[in-house]
C-alpha cells in the first residue's frame, strides 16, 4: 500500500541516484542507523549546553538530564575564574595568521607545481607530502630547542611568542592545503591562463585574476582546515606557550583547581570557544565537500 | 631576501633550462609562455620557494636534529646549548628497545596499547563514516541538517571536545555512569572510566567521535565523482540497491580509501592531543599511547635523548607501515585493473 503511494513522490522529489524508490529495507536500515549515529554525536553537545547553564551543585552532584535550575552565572564566571579573554585573542591572532600566511604559501606553491614542468618537482611534493607522517612529538623536542638557541643566539623570541606558534602551526597545515589546491587548480582549464597571458597578464596576473577566483572553493576549505588546525592543536601550544601567549587549547584546563572542577564553567567556556569555529565551519561546508571533491578525492 | 632569491633561481638555471625547454617542447602551445629566459625557469623554484623554507625550518632541520639528539646524552642539563651535550652513542636505542628493562618494557607496551588503537578507531571511523555517507548519497528530508550535524565533532576544537567527554566520564557526576549504571542497570554505576583498563574504552570511544566525520566528508566528496550513468544503467538492467552499493559504490571508492586510511592511520598513530586532554600529562597504562609516553619521558623525566631515540624508533615504524602499504595497495589496484 505504501510503497505504490510513494514510488511516484520519491521519483518526483529526487531522484540523485536510482530512478526506483529504494526498498523497504534500505529505508529502515537507513532510518536506525542514522538515528543511532545522530544521538552518538548530539548527546556531548547537549552535555556541553545544559551543563554550562546548571549551577555548581547541580554539576558536582550525579548527573540529571534535566537541570534543576538554569543560571546564566558561569558564562558571567567564566571570564573572571581565568583570563579567558586573553586566551581568546591569543588563539584568534595564531590562528588568523597561521591561516593567512598558510594559504598564501601554499597558493604560490600549488601553482608552481599545477602549471610548470621543472625539476625536482616529484620530490618537492613527496617530501611535503611525508612531513605529514612525521609524529608531532619527533619534531617538537628538536623545534623547542632550535627556538630556544634562536632566541638566545638572536634575540628574536620564537619560543613561548606568538610568532613561533604561527611559524609552526602555518606548517601544519601547509602540505594538505598544497596538495589540495594542486588537484583544485588541475581541475581550472589551462586555456583560461593561457589567455590571459596571451592578453598581456603576468604569470602572477593570470594566478590572481583567473586561477584564484575560479579555485575559491578550495582555497575557502583549505583555510577552513588551516584554522582548525591551528585553533585545536594542544600538543605544541602546552610547551612552545608562556603565561601571557598561552592559547585556549591550554588555557580551558585552568578552570580545575585543586580542590574543585567548574564543569558549569568549563563546559561554559568549551562552548564559548567552540561556536564561532562551528558556525563558521557549517557556513562554509559546502565549499569543503567541493573543495574536496576537486582537489583531494580526485 | 631579493639576494637570496636571484640567488636560487640562477643556481637552478642550468639544470632547469633543459627541462623548461623540453616541458614547452612537449605540451607544445598549452605551456604559458613567460616573457625572458630566467623568469621562464625561475618563477616555479621563486614560487616554491616560502613553502620550502618553512618546511625545511619547522620539519626537514628539526627532524635531523632529532636524529642527531637521539644519539646524545641530552638532559635538562643541557637544555640551554644541547650541542654540547656528550655524545651516547646507540645508548639511547639501546635502553629503548631493551625490552627486559622497565623503560623499553613500558615502551613495548605501549606500541602494542597505540597498534590496538590505531586499528579499532581506524577501523570503526571508516565503518561508520562509509556507512552514512552511502546512506546519505541520496537526497530525502533532512538530509542537509543531518550532514551539517554530523560534521559537527569535526569542526569543534580537540579540547572543548574531548574536555566535554572527560566530564561525561566523570565517575561521580558523568553521563555515562549514570546512564550506563544508574537508568540501564548494566554496570554498578561506579565505574571508573579515566583510570585503570577502562581507561582504553574511553579513549576509542572519544577518538572514533571526534574521527569519522572526517572519514564521512572524504568518502561524500568521493562518491559525487561517481558517474550517475553507471547507476541508471544498473538499474535499469535490474540491479537493486544493494547491488549497486556492492558493485558500483563501494568498489569506485578503492582510490579514495587507499589515501584515507593511510591518512586516518597516520593521524591516529601519531595522536596526541585526545589522550592529552582525557587523561593529563600520564596516561593510565591501558590507554598509554605512544605519543603521550614520549612526551613524558622527554618533558617530564627529561630525558631528551631517549625521548629524541624513541620518536626516531616510531618514525621508522611509519616510514616502513607506510611503504609497505602503498606498493601492497597500487599493486592490488594494479591486479584489479587488469
Amino acid at each position: 500500500m505504501s510503497s505504490t503511494a510513494q514510488a511516484p513522490g520519491a521519483a518526483r522529489t529526487a531522484p540523485r541516484r536510482s530512478p526506483s524508490a529504494p526498498p523497504p529495507s534500505f529505508v529502515w536500515s537507513r532510518r536506525v542507523f542514522l538515528t543511532l549515529l545522530t544521538i552518538f554525536v548530539l548527546v556531548p553537545v547537549y552535555v556541553m549546553l545544559s551543563s554550562s547553564l546548571k549551577p555548581l551543585q547541580d554539576v558536582s552532584g550525579a548527573f540529571r538530564w534535566v537541570p534543576s535550575g538554569l543560571t546564566i552565572r558561569p558564562y558571567i564566571d567564566i571570564w573572571s575564574t581565568v583570563p579567558l579573554a586573553k586566551y581568546f585573542v591569543n588563539s584568534l591572532i595564531v590562528a588568523g595568521a597561521a591561516t593567512v600566511c598558510s594559504v598564501i604559501v601554499a597558493v604560490f606553491a600549488a601553482y608552481a607545481v599545477s602549471r610548470y614542468r621543472f625539476r625536482g618537482k616529484r620530490v618537492f611534493t613527496v617530501t611535503v607530502l611525508s612531513t605529514q607522517m612525521f609524529p608531532g612529538i619527533l619534531f617538537l623536542l628538536p623545534l623547542f630547542l632550535i627556538y630556544v638557541n634562536i632566541g638566545n643566539a638572536t634575540g628574536i623570541a620564537l619560543f613561548g611568542s606568538r610568532g613561533g606558534l604561527i611559524l609552526t602551526y602555518l606548517t601544519f597545515s601547509l602540505p594538505f592545503s598544497i596538495w589540495m589546491l594542486i588537484g583544485y587548480f588541475d581541475s581550472v582549464p589551462q586555456s583560461l591562463d593561457e589567455a590571459a597571458l596571451v592578453d598581456g597578464c603576468g604569470a602572477l596576473g593570470a594566478l590572481f585574476r583567473i586561477i584564484v577566483p575560479a579555485a575559491i572553493p578550495g582555497i575557502v576549505a583549505v583555510a577552513v582546515y588551516a584554522f582548525m588546525t591551528a585553533w585545536g592543536e594542544v600538543l605544541f601550544a602546552s610547551v612552545m606557550t608562556n603565561e601571557t601567549t598561552r592559547t585556549l587549547a591550554v588555557g580551558l584546563q585552568g578552570y580545575a583547581t585543586e580542590n574543585n572542577v567548574y564543569w558549569n564553567q568549563v563546559m561554559a567556556a568549551s562552548l564559548v570557544v567552540s561556536v564561532p569555529v562551528v558556525a563558521g565551519f557549517l557556513l562554509l561546508q559546502r565549499y569543503l565537500v567541493t573543495g574536496l571533491t576537486a582537489g583531494a578525492v580526485k | 631576501m631579493t639576494a637570496t632569491t636571484t640567488n636560487a633561481a640562477d643556481r637552478r638555471t642550468p639544470h632547469s633550462g633543459g627541462t623548461g625547454r623540453a616541458g614547452t617542447g612537449q605540451a607544445g602551445p598549452n605551456r604559458p609562455r613567460l616573457p625572458g629566459r630566467l623568469r621562464r625557469v625561475g618563477l616555479p623554484y621563486l614560487l616554491l620557494l616560502p613553502a620550502l623554507l618553512l618546511e625545511l625550518l619547522v620539519h626537514l632541520v628539526p627532524m635531523v636534529f632529532g636524529i642527531l639528539m637521539s644519539f646524545k646524552e641530552l638532559t635538562q642539563f643541557f637544555i640551554r646549548d644541547w650541542t654540547s651535550a656528550p655524545w651516547s652513542g646507540f645508548d639511547n636505542y639501546r635502553v629503548s628497545v631493551d625490552f627486559d628493562a622497565p623503560i623499553g618494557q613500558a615502551l613495548l607496551h605501549s606500541f602494542f596499547v597505540t597498534i590496538g588503537f590505531t586499528v579499532l578507531s581506524v577501523g570503526l571511523a571508516w565503518l561508520i563514516g562509509t556507512t552514512a555517507a552511502v546512506y546519505m548519497q541520496e537526497n530525502f528530508r533532512g538530509r542537509g541538517i543531518l550532514r551539517a550535524v554530523f560534521l559537527t565533532p569535526y569542526a569543534l576544537p580537540v579540547y572543548a571536545a574531548v574536555i566535554t567527554w572527560a566530564f561525561m566520564f566523570q565517575r561521580d557526576n558523568g553521563l555515562v555512569n549514570h546512564v550506563l549504571g544508574d537508568q540501564l542497570g548494566l554496570t554498578d554505576g561506579h565505574t571508573f572510566w579515566l583510570i585503570g583498563d577502562n581507561s582504553f574504552v574511553a579513549l576509542l570511544t572519544v577518538h572514533v567521535w571526534k574521527l569519522w566525520p572526517f572519514a564521512f566528508l572524504i568518502i561524500m566528496a568521493g562518491l559525487q565523482n561517481i558517474p550517475r550513468e553507471l547507476y541508471e544503467a544498473a538499474s535499469i538492467d535490474g540491479a537493486g540497491i544493494w547491488q549497486q552499493i556492492r558493485r558500483i559504490t563501494l568498489p569506485s571508492l578503492r582510490s579514495v580509501n587507499q589515501v584515507l586510511v593511510l591518512v586516518l592511520f597516520l593521524w591516529t598513530f601519531n595522536d596526541f592531543n585526545t589522550p592529552y586532554v582525557l587523561f593529563g600529562k600520564s596516561a593510565p597504562e591501558a590507554a598509554d599511547l605512544v605519543s603521550i609516553h614520549i612526551y613524558q619521558a622527554s618533558f617530564v623525566t627529561w630525558n631528551f635523548g631517549t625521548g629524541s631515540a624513541m620518536s626516531v624508533l616510531l618514525l621508522l615504524f611509519l616510514l616502513v607501515v607506510t611503504a609497505v602499504y602503498l606498493v601492497l595497495t597500487s599493486r592490488g589496484r594494479k591486479a584489479a585493473d587488469v
